[in-house]
């Protein structure tokens, strides 16, 4: 599944302009704990979480995940966004809740990472 | 032994959150800069970011110093905070000590130190309670975690 499909599907609001979303995911990592998501996330896997803060951020980067989704509408401020931007990181934002996120995705063939 | 090709040193202030992560981001452009191997630097990486949190959630200061040989990178991490009263007990995945500052950054839920150690060849743990705690971490490039 794309991250353009991820985005129509989940109603997304693109935070970041400019991003490639033909990009392909095929596994999902979803959790406001970071170092939850530091040791179950694979390169190129979607991060879903409810943390906006600047270390989501830091931690997709270095976790290496190919876009992040807030859930629950949650939006990080400007500063966190320039810094996704910076690191080329797409994010976008779904008023769904992590739940409902991790349903749909599993019911479309993605499958998170044990 | 190989001989030192890199060697850093980072400052860590304790409890300032709004830098936290910032030296594991730098640490990670400069591996990338080396040319460094993506899925070993990215080990490394995750080590790194772990100790600094730490550093940054419970100590007052620190340093992260980073040794690069041919074949391998360790990470030493020492600093002056409480100290691990029991270290078998901090390195079980889920046990915390984390306040709800912590976890409210994404940190704290019982990961972290065994993450680190995940992502290590080597690893050990020294503390002292009331002094403070020194990690070192090796990470060998042709191994895989």
């Amino acid at each position: 599944m794309t991250l353009a499909e991820i985005r129509d599907i989940l109603e997304c609001e693109v935070l970041t302009d400019g991003d490639d979303l033909s990009v392909r995911v095929h596994q999902v990592v979803a959790s406001d704990g970071m170092s939850e998501i530091l040791a179950f996330a694979r390169s190129g896997e979607l991060m879903i979480t409810g943390l906006t803060n600047i270390q989501s951020i830091r931690t997709a980067d270095i976790a290496g995940v190919s876009a992040v989704v807030y859930c629950r509408g949650k939006r990080p401020d400007k500063k966190v966004i320039e810094f996704a931007k910076q690191k080329k990181i797409p994010v976008m934002v779904t008023k769904m809740v992590m739940f409902d996120i991790c349903g749909i995705l599993y019911n479309k063939g993605l499958k998170g990472v044990s | 032994m190989t001989g030192e090709l890199l060697r850093e040193s980072y400052s860590i202030q304790g409890r300032n959150f709004d830098k936290a992560g910032e030296i594991s981001t730098e640490i990670k452009v400069l591996l990338r800069d080396l040319g460094i191997d993506a899925a070993f630097a990215r080990r490394v990486v995750i080590v790194a970011f772990e100790a600094e949190m730490n550093v940054v959630m419970y100590a007052d200061q620190g340093t992260l110093t980073l040794v690069l040989t041919e074949g391998d990178i360790s990470l030493e991490v020492k600093d002056e905070g409480p100290g691990i009263p029991d270290i078998e007990l901090a390195m079980k995945e889920g046990y915390s000590t984390a306040s709800d500052e912590m976890r409210e950054m994404g940190f704290g839920f019982g990961m972290g130190l065994a993450n680190m150690k995940k992502n290590s060849d080597d690893f050990c743990i020294e503390s002292e309670v009331g002094k403070g705690t020194q990690v070192f971490a090796r990470i060998r490039l042709n191994s895989n975690g």
